[in-house]
């Protein structure tokens, strides 16, 4: 069956022989693309599958699938909840299987907190859907109009006779019945909801409880052999000889040989793989590696010469990106005006799965157990780089370690799948060391320099803000590398009236990507810190500074020609306000102690937080409390919910407390955790307060907007406490002591 | 290749390995038991965590050869059900987000209650010190703990 685009919703109904004496059904959902269903159902079974994401079997088995890769942010939960929901079935008793990719789920990925807002209408119809044919089908099954029917926890019942059957009892006649136009299906009110918003744990804890095989390092085929491999430690360099005659004879090792890859950094680096019968050979193997690397595109590159570079262009203009009123004419009238330079450093994403995943090249094709973060992505990765016609690369998806962002790229993928090509066969897993998960990972958060100088009028208030934002070009200085950039929209523009950006940018060999809230990440860190600044020289009030500056109750649209979706003054207030009454903001607090606010806006999401630290004397810093206000529309899973805002505070912490990545002629320094810390359980906080402003807006993810909100909310603290403002990342570079 | 049996999980398995193979690849790659993770192979992170002769050990820095007759329990031999008062009460408290680094932090507190049975919250940092969560599920480590060693079940979710 083909399908098609511009036919009606009813057109795509189906039935049709097929060759086992089965029938397929197809339909197709709303959204993006129309993807259109085509399932086979076995005659033998008669199950019920009105879309892909439901399977219901006559035993009264009810399988949910997961459409999207769960790397821990949830969605293997919260997604089939969604279904679960409007088909009004019991989630404890749902079967949820993971999904691969397939073309008609609509877009399988997990990025930019999009699982959620992309997906809650589709999910809602499909369940909706579903559960329209289940009455339908018992409606007929007992003679009696479809309006005297109820659902209820997997049943339908007709309360004037008192009968019900099960989903399953009525799968096979639901079957055979056409697709109702998605207008008459009625969806749930919110009100009527009792999944979503309810408090569900992830499907998967038993098996992680109990270490069942789930993540992709687990994966394990027949007669599967095992690799690693070596990639030049800068990145863009040139292999030039490798002493693979000698590796090939160590014990354990089947193969060696140089990948020649491709110049796309995300993509096949050029390397020499090991394929042997176990990862510890193949690890011993690499050891022994000897390999001449042409590193000369890294010569110059480093953290210190970016310093320095940053410091000379600070001086230049720069290129001028927004100039909104006069702000050379606000700081000469100003009442205070207040200077600083701020930095935040490269990071690594460190999952703690390090990067790898197996793969199977036969019968001309290629299948793959990945945990890509961007499933289709990789498969066109694969066919074009290893000239794989696509329909011959399958992707199943298994749990990732930990996300973050790095599983975006899929460079593991293709890594995997051209050793794949070479083992005759042999299904193959491919696993990155901690040491080159750290120095290899294909794009790093950028680091970035910002020089400050900002006013307040008479009146203590925002007047004017200049910022010359110092950033990266991959290999070029025309403009930023991915996740370098910065909107001219980025608050404090189009709250202040005089505002001035300039940028200038400094030619690096690192790639650079999307880590967790790319851009944000970093920005919240210098826009919230420089405000708090602005504040204390005003003497005014953090809280009440930041409400004035967000104005009266309004919708701010983007620029003209700026991206970027409106900034709900309302609701962002809305959270800052909750956050200080509910963190006991004002309260007295000893010496050594402070509380910091932080608010920013990003992936659709409002969230303000308040930090509340101790710092002794000697500098030791503790982290007592963090209170975190949200408002992402309404809450899917209130655990998996709660459990992502108190994982971006420890992340968020651990972040700007401990870590950063430093480059010494184009090398990344550091190589795992003992010189790239991960937050430990005694630094965090004992208390992380999470609320939710349920708003009624549509839902938007929580994967990324608490994050970027949880560093200036610290350092905003420190200051409270220690007069001591961080204006450069880690903590660890400043002295916190106090007399 | 030298050969060794290891008493894993109540079970005699023999297995021909490098001498210098730790003890985690010996578990995932020849016995086929891959809940012990693999994290940072340097004693960091304390995803490979087992118990050899009941303590707590990093697996990655335990060669086979060093082995010997000490039994080794690992995450799936824990509990014969998987109902170990520390799994139930990871499953309560919703612990995990990616969920990899969970059956290291269950085997260090496994461990750790057997000999600190009723644990202060500051005597459980100590103890879980080791153990990193990239995804920062320390809240939740610390409540689940806290649970299992009171004998509470608590329905926190669900």
């Amino acid at each position: 069956m083909k399908p098609s685009t511009k036919v009606s919703r009813r057109d795509f109904i189906r039935v049709s022989s097929l060759a086992g004496g089965g029938f397929a059904l197809s339909l197709a959902l709303p959204g993006e693309g129309w993807a259109q269903v085509s399932h086979a159902l076995d005659d033998t079974a008669k199950q019920f599958t009105p879309n892909p994401f439901i399977r219901i079997t006559p035993e009264n088995i009810i399988t949910i699938l997961a459409k999207n890769p769960e790397t821990g942010q949830g969605v293997k939960t919260s997604l089939p909840m969604i279904v679960a929901e409007e088909l009004d079935a019991d989630f404890s008793t749902i079967v949820i299987e993971q999904a691969g990719l397939r073309g008609d789920m609509g877009p399988q990925f997990a990025g930019g907190s999009r699982s959620t807002p992309d997906n809650y209408m589709r999910l809602r119809q499909a369940g909706a859907t579903a559960r329209a044919m289940l009455v339908e089908a018992a409606a007929q099954t007992w003679g009696v109009p479809a309006a005297e029917l109820t659902t209820d926890k997997g049943k339908v019942i007709h309360a004037p006779t008192g009968r019900s059957l099960t989903y399953g009892q009525l799968a096979t006649k639901a079957a055979t019945l056409p697709i109702p136009d998605e207008k008459t299906v009625r969806l749930k009110k919110e009100g009527e909801f009792r999944v979503i918003g309810s408090r569900v744990g992830g499907v998967d804890n038993p098996a992680i409880v109990t270490g069942q095989r789930l993540f992709g390092i687990d994966q394990k085929l027949p007669g599967m052999v095992y690799a690693a491999l070596e990639k030049c430690p800068v990145y863009g360099g040139k292999l030039v000889s490798a002493n693979i005659d000698r590796i090939k004879k160590l014990p354990g090792v089947l193969d060696c040989f140089v990948i020649e890859g491709t110049d796309n950094i995300s993509g096949l680096r050029p390397g020499v793989a090991i394929i042997a019968t176990s990862t510890w050979a193949a690890f011993s193997a690499k050891k022994n590696l000897y390999v001449e690397w042409d590193e000369s595109v890294g010569a110059g590159h480093g953290s210190e010469a970016y310093t320095t570079k940053a410091a000379e262009l600070a001086k230049t203009g720069g290129t001028n990106l927004r100039n909104d009123g006069d702000v050379t004419a606000a700081f000469a009238s100003a009442a205070k005006v207040v200077e600083g330079a701020y930095f935040y450093p490269f990071l690594n994403h460190a999952t703690l799965e390090p990067q790898g995943c197996t793969a199977w090249a036969r019968d001309g094709g290629i299948e793959f157990w990945t945990t890509s973060q961007t499933p289709g992505s990789g498969q066109d990765l694969v066919a074009k780089t290893l000239n794989i016609p696509k329909d011959k690369v399958k992707l199943n998806f298994v749990r990732g370690g930990g996300g973050f962002g790095r599983r975006l790229a899929n460079d593991y993928m293709v890594e995997a799948a051209a050793i794949a090509l070479r083992t005759n066969g042999a299904p193959v897993k491919l696993t990155w060391t901690r040491e080159d998960d750290m120095r290899q990972d294909c794009y790093h958060r950028p680091g970035g320099y910002h020089y400050l100088k900002g006013a307040v009028d008479g009146q203590g208030k925002l007047s004017a803000w200049h910022d010359h934002f110092v950033t990266f070009g991959f290999n070029a200085t025309d403009k930023p590398a991915s996740s370098a950039g910065m909107s001219p929209d980025e608050l404090p523009a189009r709250f202040v009236p005089n505002f001035r950006l300039d940028q200038s940018i400094i030619a690096t060999n690192v790639p650079t990507g999307p880590m967790r809230a790319p851009g944000s990440n970093g920005l919240a860190f210098v826009m919230q810190g420089f405000i708090d600044e602005l504040a204390h020289a005003a003497g005014r009030d953090p809280v009440v500074f930041r409400l004035e500056l967000l104005g009266a109750d309004r919708v701010v649209p983007p620029s003209a020609g700026q991206r970027g979706v409106p900034y709900d003054a309302t609701r962002m207030k809305g959270v800052v306000k909750a956050a200080a009454e509910k963190s006991g903001w004002g309260s007295p607090l000893p010496k050594g102690e402070g509380r910091g606010v932080a608010f920013h806006f990003s992936h659709s999401g409002y969230v303000a937080m308040v930090a509340h630290v101790a710092v002794a004397q000697d500098g030791t810093l503790l982290v007592k409390e963090v209170t975190a206000v949200s408002d992402v529309g309404p809450i899917v899973n209130l655990s998996g919910a709660e459990n992502q805002v108190e994982g971006s505070v420890n992340d968020g912490l651990g972040a700007i407390w401990l870590q950063e990545m430093t480059y010494e002629e184009g090398r990344a320094v550091q190589s795992n955790f003992h010189d790239f810390p991960l937050l430990r359980i005694n630094s965090s906080p004992t208390k992380i307060g999470v609320h939710f402003i349920q708003s009624n807006n549509p839902p938007t993810g929580l994967g990324e907007p608490p994050y970027p909100v949880v560093p200036p909310a610290i350092c905003n603290a420190i200051f409270a406490a220690t007069g001591k403002r961080i204006r450069r990342w880690p903590i660890t570079k400043s002295d916190l002591s106090w007399t | 290749m030298p050969s060794y049996t290891l008493k894993v999980n109540g079970q005699a398995r023999t297995i021909n390995v490098a001498a210098d193979t730790p003890l985690l690849w010996a578990l995932r790659d020849n016995l086929d038991l891959v809940g012990t993770k693999y994290g940072c192979g340097m004693g960091l992170c304390g995803a490979c965590t087992v118990h050899l002769n009941g303590v707590a050990v990093r697996s990655c820095q335990t060669p086979v050869s060093a082995v010997g007759n000490m039994p080794v329990t690992t995450i799936e031999g824990l509990d014969p059900a998987g109902q170990h008062p520390l799994q139930q009460a990871w499953c309560d408290h919703d612990v995990p987000q990616c969920g990899y680094c969970q059956a290291g932090q269950i085997m260090t507190a496994a461990a750790f209650l057997k000999s600190t049975p009723h644990p202060s919250e500051g005597e459980i940092d100590v103890a879980m010190a080791g153990n990193l969560c990239r995804c920062g599920t320390y809240l939740r480590i610390r409540a689940a703990i806290k649970d299992a060693a009171n004998g509470t079940t608590k329905e926190a979710v669900k």
